[in-house]
């Protein structure tokens, strides 16, 4: 989509080798989808449909099992908590539109493509040309990919095999981690995640599903509020240097 | 409710939350402790995300399965400075090694 001639081929094979390889982790889980969707009573096409418009992994998977379990009738139930789990892309917007500066047609197509794996990579990056690269790159990849396994998921059922007999599940959460991995040499960054962590954690057993990770959304505050000496620059600021390699001004 | 209709109003819904975050003006967005809070929500978010993705269970119970083995060992590789796709594909062999052996 965003053509960053001015970044260095080397880089910019990087950040596209890294987008793709989460758009894979990611995406192949779109046959899991597919194929509970169709278990649960949904046709091919309103699989897809979810895939295309709804495209957010944690949603999805929440709809259509509540919707296995309850039918039609816990239909408010599964589009509240869909909902619910959609929360944390409108923050992530908040952080993305701030990075990408889109209007207009492509302030659509970024909304829609602001997920988990495409913040994450876009945040993972020093340079603001990487950013908004990793960003389109990573967007496009998982919904390519998502939506294609969504497809095979939903035609051949449970047939291809269970993605996590391939480990799929844990590879995304590894890739999270390593995406969030350069982010935590700036102490505020590191300490808002180990709060988040610590919020998650206690929170999970007890809260419906989806709610410990927004609610995660207070550790950010009450770092970013905290006293305004040991802040890390805006990611737009200063290209080429490192995000959060030097907290203090 | 149709099946349809579920699908649609879901879908719309989660669209209509995902844009919001744009449409947000930018000013509002531009003050310096606003800066700093938004720069970490994305980390907040996410690493309350590998939480629920690692050591969660059904109904949001903490367990301990392969998951979290193959996260250690992705922390691991990070310290010892391996390349992402490597600790990607360490994290998922470790996970489906040990599910093959009938563990987690």
């Amino acid at each position: 989509m965003t053509r960053d001639v001015s970044l260095p081929t080397t880089r910019r094979r990087e950040v596209v080798r890294q987008a793709w390889s989460v758009g894979v982790a990611s995406g192949t889980y779109g046959v899991s989808f597919g194929a509970l969707a169709v278990a649960a009573g949904l046709d091919v096409w309103q699989a897809q449909v979810l895939s295309l418009v709804m495209f957010t992994g944690g949603s999805q998977f929440a709809l259509v099992g509540i919707l296995a379990s309850g039918g039609l009738a816990a239909a408010p139930a599964a589009i509240a908590t869909s909902s619910m789990l959609g929360i944390r892309n409108g923050l992530y917007g908040l952080q993305t539109s701030q990075l990408l500066h889109v209007r207009g047609f492509r302030r659509l197509a970024a909304a829609q493509l602001t997920i988990d794996e495409s913040t994450a990579v876009g945040i993972a990056q020093p340079e603001p040309r990487a950013q908004r690269l990793g960003f389109w790159q990573t967007g496009i990849a998982v919904f390519v990919l998502w939506n294609t396994s969504t497809f095979l998921g939903a035609l051949l059922g449970n047939a291809l095999g269970d993605p996590r007999a391939l480990g799929l599940d844990a590879a995304a959460a590894a890739a999270f981690v390593a995406l969030l991995w350069p982010r935590l040499r700036s102490r505020d960054a590191t300490a808002t995640a180990v709060l988040a962590v610590f919020i998650a954690l206690l929170t999970s057993p007890v809260l419906p599903a989806g709610v410990p990770v927004i609610l995660a959304a207070v550790a950010a505050l009450v770092v970013g509020l905290r006293h305004p000496g040991r802040h890390e620059g805006p990611l737009e600021g200063g290209d080429g240097t490192l995000v959060g390699s030097d907290p203090t001004p | 409710m149709s099946l349809w209709v579920t699908v649609v109003v879901a879908s719309v819904l989660a669209f209509g939350i995902k844009l919001a975050g744009y449409l947000v003006p930018e000013s509002l967005m531009a003050g310096e402790r606003t800066t700093r809070v938004t720069t970490l929500l994305p980390v907040a978010l996410l690493a309350a995300l590998v939480v629920v993705q690692s050591v969660t269970g059904d109904a949001g119970a903490l367990v301990v399965d392969a998951r979290l083995v193959a996260v250690g060992v992705a922390v691991v590789l990070l310290l010892l400075r391996a390349n992402f796709l490597v600790i990607v594909l360490a994290a998922g062999a470790v996970a489906a090694g040990l599910r093959a052996l009938g563990w987690g």
